[in-house]
């Protein structure tokens, strides 16, 4: 995301140093409203894309007798990772760590609390624009609370994009205490890795422009660890058990569709040309890959259906998450069609061959798709969009050989770490829920509520 | 006075009442219900197809009195036929008494009004 902090610093200092010689007094920075405006409403439709967007197409994939516990899932923890970050996640994420041995690899504590951060700082983080501050570093023009808080919805929706995995048989303690450790030991550390100043892949060159590999590949290699050391559903036959409300399913990924814009139009940090091109790419890689998925129905089982049809909307919006202010309309177009093609065949066909009960496809979409982004990035990244950044395509092999390695360290580190994390939660609180719970439905046995009353 | 239950085709539904709209049976209750039985659905779901064992069929309870039971019957079996396996049942129960809540009336009266066509 922040990828060329550095070059765009040595350019800006370049420039400076030849414009110093005219004008030796340096404007004061300021934020800038226009940037500040659109990042904030950028905020609330990332926020729209968990509550309730993910919430009703999961929710709505689930049997009816564990819609709320969905609902309930996801909505507990946009409230309990927003205290987390503001605790410690934003500084164990973004901020830098006074031990130099770990600087790469995972922020301090000095922004603890939001500790030292006043109301009008500027982000210390930014792509688009920039500008000089006090002593001689850059800056962005958005306060950075605001950067701070779109960072909160990010490290919300990771963790409830894992509950597609193992939806419809988790005890809801084991949950929250799961997927708040989680957070905190993986979530925190690969943010940190990637989007940091500080962190080791953004210093060898990974393009991860909204959090392709942060967000989709990390939750989703979790969704399968968890899914597989979970175990299968007990009515689970290795087929999918249909949808109790395809209508909820729709209204999600149209949801998710309009909040994405802000996810990918966002993560410039800025309203400008690029942020409209990841509007544009995001959307055209969306479009293409519901049609793809679609039309893949129609042909191979005879009628295109709505739930499919959702479900590769989705995947071509976190396929094209990576890559949104990186490749052009052509790269989207050839995104959202091939990560259709994967993700269908991923779901129709290996999954059920290998058996997993992976509920609703949290690592068949959002696993398989970080990844067909991430490297497609690697590959289809055009100088037309950014200069200073192209693709294998364009003839640099090289950006693909840091695209392999950012997917697949954040691979083996999301699947060992989720692996022990797992086993210790699973020893001490439990995960799976019981047999008999599982029969009468999560919703009445976790919260003592039916989503659909017979009461007038 | 009979009770008449149904199993139908719900694609039957809208013929089913209008014959006995026709025959002079105007209310019923009716209810969707899901039922297991030699016929198979197919279904899709994300690209796996597989056979769905459920089947939809609606139920329809009606109660009338013994001069209009031949003509109930005759009418939803003509109605509700498409000749494939899988067009339904059709029971038949004794009734005891029947009240009407309104006027405490009891027995066959209770089911249709005198000054009314009403003629369940």
């Amino acid at each position: 995301m922040k990828k060329y902090i550095l070059s765009l610093t040595t350019l800006l200092a370049l420039f400076s140093s030849t414009l110093a010689a005219q004008t030796p007094a340096v404007a004061a920075p300021k934020i800038d409203s226009g940037d500040t405006a659109w990042m904030i409403v950028a905020t609330a439709f990332v926020l729209l894309m968990s509550i309730p967007g993910l919430a009703l197409f999961y929710g709505g994939l689930v049997r009816r007798k564990n819609v709320l516990n969905v609902f309930m899932q996801v909505f507990i923890l946009v409230a309990t990772i927003s205290v987390e970050w503001v605790i410690i996640g934003y500084s164990n994420a973004f901020g830098s760590n006074p031990i130099e041995a770990l600087k790469p690899y995972i922020g301090g504590f000095d922004w603890a609390f939001l500790n030292n951060i006043g109301i009008n700082d500027l982000s210390p983080y930014f792509i688009s624009h920039s500008q000089m501050g006090a002593n001689g570093s850059t800056v962005g023009t958005i306060p950075h609370i605001v950067f701070i808080m779109f960072q909160c919805m990010f490290a919300v929706i990771t963790p409830a994009l894992i509950i597609g995995a193992f939806a419809e048989r988790i005890n809801f303690k084991g949950f929250l205490i799961f997927s708040v450790l989680w957070s905190i030991i993986i979530y925190n550390p690969v943010a940190h890795w990637v989007w940091s100043g500080d962190g080791w892949l953004f210093k060898l060159g990974a393009l991860d422009f909204a959090g392709g590999t942060v967000v989709h590949i990390n939750a989703g290699v979790a969704a399968i660890v968890t899914a597989i050391m979970l175990g299968k559903r007990r009515d689970y036959k290795r087929h999918a058990i249909p949808a109790h409300n395809i209508t909820y399913v729709v209204i999600g990924a149209g949801l998710l569709w309009v909040g994405w814009f802000g996810f990918n139009a966002g993560s410039g940090l800025a309203a400008d040309g690029l942020a409209a091109n990841a509007l544009m790419v995001t959307h055209i890689a969306a479009a293409a890959a519901a049609l793809t998925w679609a039309l893949l129905d129609w042909i191979i089982d005879k009628r295109p259906t709505v739930v499919g049809i959702s479900t590769g909307a989705v995947g071509g919006l976190v396929a094209i998450t990576p890559a949104a202010g990186f490749v052009g309309v052509t790269g989207a177009l050839i995104i959202g069609v091939v990560v259709s093609l994967i993700c269908f065949c991923m779901v129709a066909y290996v999954k059920p061959k290998l058996g997993y009960d992976d509920s609703l496809d949290a690592f068949g979409v959002h696993g398989v798709g970080g990844i067909i982004g991430a490297v497609l990035t690697g590959v289809l990244a055009t100088p037309a969009i950014q200069a200073a950044y192209s693709g294998a395509a364009y003839g640099n092999l090289h950006q693909l050989r840091v695209q392999l390695i950012a997917v697949g360290t954040t691979i083996v580190f999301s699947g060992v770490g989720t692996f022990i994390l797992f086993k210790v939660v699973d020893k001490f609180v439990g995960l799976r829920a019981s047999d008999k719970h599982e029969a009468i439905g999560l919703d009445e046995t976790q919260h003592g509520e039916t989503a659909y009353t017979n009461f007038d | 006075m009979k009770k008449i239950e149904a199993i139908i085709r719900k694609s039957k539904f809208e013929d089913v009442k209008r014959a006995l709209y026709d025959a002079g049976i105007e209310w019923f209750s009716y209810w969707d219900i899901t039922g297991l039985g030699k016929s198979t659905e197919e279904q899709v779901v994300r690209g796996q197809v597989f056979k769905s064992g459920y089947i939809q069929r609606r139920m329809v309870s009606i109660v009338v009195r013994d001069i209009n039971l031949e003509k109930t019957i005759t009418a939803i079996l003509d109605s509700a036929w498409t000749g494939e396996t899988g067009d339904g049942k059709l029971f038949i129960y004794d009734i005891e008494d029947t009240y009407r809540i309104r006027t405490k009336e009891s027995g066959p009266e209770a089911l249709y009004n005198k000054d009314e066509t009403t003629k369940n």
